[in-house]
């Protein structure tokens, strides 16, 4: 876990945040943290109440309870000060179909009474061809395809230069190309000092970009903190294949390792103090004919699942 | 003139509601329904500034449909009718001038009287997600306020019906003018703008915006 922050050094902080629809907790007790210059990824299966809380976060819908500052400034309190230098992507595209790409960025740049309409055909063509939509920006918006709406909807996320960014499920719909463009992307924006906040159910899509992470179960929040912290609290297990599997069961539980035996590979959570290459040495020095030996599960992947559960239900 | 008079005699109790329903209702709910909503939220729009832009465009929408009905009116009559002065209700008569002033009037009465629907229909937008919803409600609305003020029975009622002046405008036709309707049909319709526009405002702002 990170240290806590003072809320002016957090570009997202939020204390004891909860929301709930009827009887239904959508959310509970989040303390997020989100330090300023971070690829934040907010990680978790569907329906556990990544969207409820970014729509929380931009002050689309009020907590029922608990407090969030953005940018050091209470929210939802401080929306008008806050929000033109937050750009966000919220479930998906938000568009007008009948309008033209472009002419969709300049109608959502003109609802800010802030921003400059002068410079704005500069900066609508800027966000178009940071997102690779310059050729069709002429066309009807209604036209496209379900990954170039997504691109329209990050294109207006950057109509100007932001603080931080939030984006929900940013590679919804795109293609592998696309997917890498948007880390690519991220990359880029965060190389500039911006503040990501990425959602996603797919830990492998943002990992590789993701400075800390967080991960939602259920309303709840079971991990947070940075990516190597994540990575070091999964536990490895050791997995070994050897027909003498009730003696490597013996030497294991000597290493106190308890170990489950199936078949012919026997498998033990690995401590953190074990060293693998000496359990194998002691497993061999006992006797005992080792086929093959592997460390598992100490992928973030792993942890992910771990931590979120397995399986294909819905938190109801 | 009469042509004119008579394309909003039939227009007022159907085609006008009809048409300020489906923009009114579509104000809030049809944003909401093409997920543009939250983009403009988080433009930031600012809550109130969006519902107050929505209904100035629901109003400048009334004006330009009972500007089209009037000036249709006044051209096809133009052609079918020989052109002169003009015969008011009260027999006596005015001049071109005075025609256009009588007109113009005659067209902001009707936008006055349209006025509450217009608060109604922004109202009912923001309860719900479905524009056609809040635009068959809001169309129902104007429906049962005329049948509720063509019913003897609840004659205690008819004064507070955002339809009951709707047809006042024949006053505006005498001379001199009797400014009677126009004033208490103002205060009516000010009143549905304070009450539903109120409505609209408290039920928009503490709304979650979850479309």
């Amino acid at each position: 876990m990170s240290g806590t922050v003072a809320p002016a050094d957090a570009a997202i902080r939020t204390r004891g945040l909860g929301k709930r629809f009827g009887r239904q907790r959508a959310v509970a007790d989040l303390d997020l943290e989100v330090p300023r210059g971070a690829v934040f990824g907010f990680l978790g299966p569907n329906g556990s109440g990544k969207t409820t809380t970014i729509r929380m976060l931009l002050g689309l819908a009020r907590p029922s309870s608990g407090d969030i500052h953005v940018l050091g400034e209470p929210m939802p309190h401080a929306l008008r000060s806050v929000l033109p230098r937050v750009g966000a992507l919220v479930e998906g595209p938000s568009i007008y179909p009948f309008l033209s790409g472009r002419a969709n960025l300049h109608r959502l740049d003109a609802a800010d009474p802030g921003s400059a309409a002068r410079s704005r055909p500069a900066r609508v063509d800027g966000a178009l061809e940071r997102v690779g939509l310059t050729a069709a920006a002429g066309k009807r918006a209604g036209a496209y395809s379900l990954g170039m709406k997504q691109r329209l909807g990050l294109a207006a996320a950057l109509l100007a230069p932001r603080e931080l960014l939030v984006l929900d499920e940013p590679t919804n719909g795109l293609d592998p190309q696309g997917t890498r463009e948007v880390r690519g992307l991220i990359r880029s924006l965060a190389a500039d000092g911006t503040t990501v906040f990425v959602s996603s159910h797919l830990l492998a899509e943002i990992e590789q970009v993701c400075t800390h992470a967080a991960v939602m179960r259920a309303g709840r929040l079971v991990a947070q903190g940075s990516l190597d912290d994540l990575r070091r609290a999964a536990r490895a297990r050791i997995v070994v294949r050897t027909p003498d599997a009730a003696d490597a069961a013996t030497v294991l539980g000597i290493h106190r390792i308890t170990a489950a035996i199936a078949g012919d590979s026997i498998t033990g959570e690995l401590p953190e103090e074990a060293v693998v290459e000496d359990l194998v040495r002691a497993l061999v020095e006992a006797g005992v004919r080792v086929r093959g030996v592997s460390v598992e599960g100490d992928s973030l992947e792993d942890r992910f699942v771990a931590l979120t559960g397995e399986g294909f239900d819905v938190a109801g | 003139m009469f042509v004119a008079f008579t394309a909003l005699t039939v227009s007022i109790p159907l085609f006008l509601p009809l048409t300020i329903g489906v923009v009114a209702g579509d104000t809030i709910a049809g944003e909401a329904s093409l997920g543009t909503l939250r983009a403009l939220l988080i433009a930031p729009a600012g809550r109130l500034r969006l519902l107050i832009v929505k209904y100035v465009g629901a109003l400048a929408f009334a004006a330009a449909a009972t500007g089209v009905i009037v000036l249709a009116g006044v051209g096809v009559g133009a052609l079918l009718f020989p052109v002169g002065r003009v015969t008011l209700l009260s027999g006596d008569t005015v001049d071109a001038g005075g025609f256009a002033a009588r007109a113009a009037l005659l067209a902001l009465y009707v936008v006055l009287s349209l006025s509450g629907l217009c608060a109604i229909g922004l109202f009912i937008s923001t309860l719900t997600t479905i524009p056609v919803g809040a635009m068959a409600a809001t169309v129902v609305v104007a429906g049962a306020s005329q049948i509720a003020d063509a019913l003897p029975q609840l004659d205690a009622i008819h004064a507070w019906l955002p339809t009951h002046y709707w047809f006042g405008f024949g006053d505006l036709l005498r001379d001199p003018l009797v400014w009677d309707s126009f004033g208490v049909n103002g205060w009516l319709q000010l009143g549905y703008v304070v009450v539903f526009g109120g409505l609209a405002i408290w039920r928009f702002l503490t709304k979650d915006a979850l479309s």
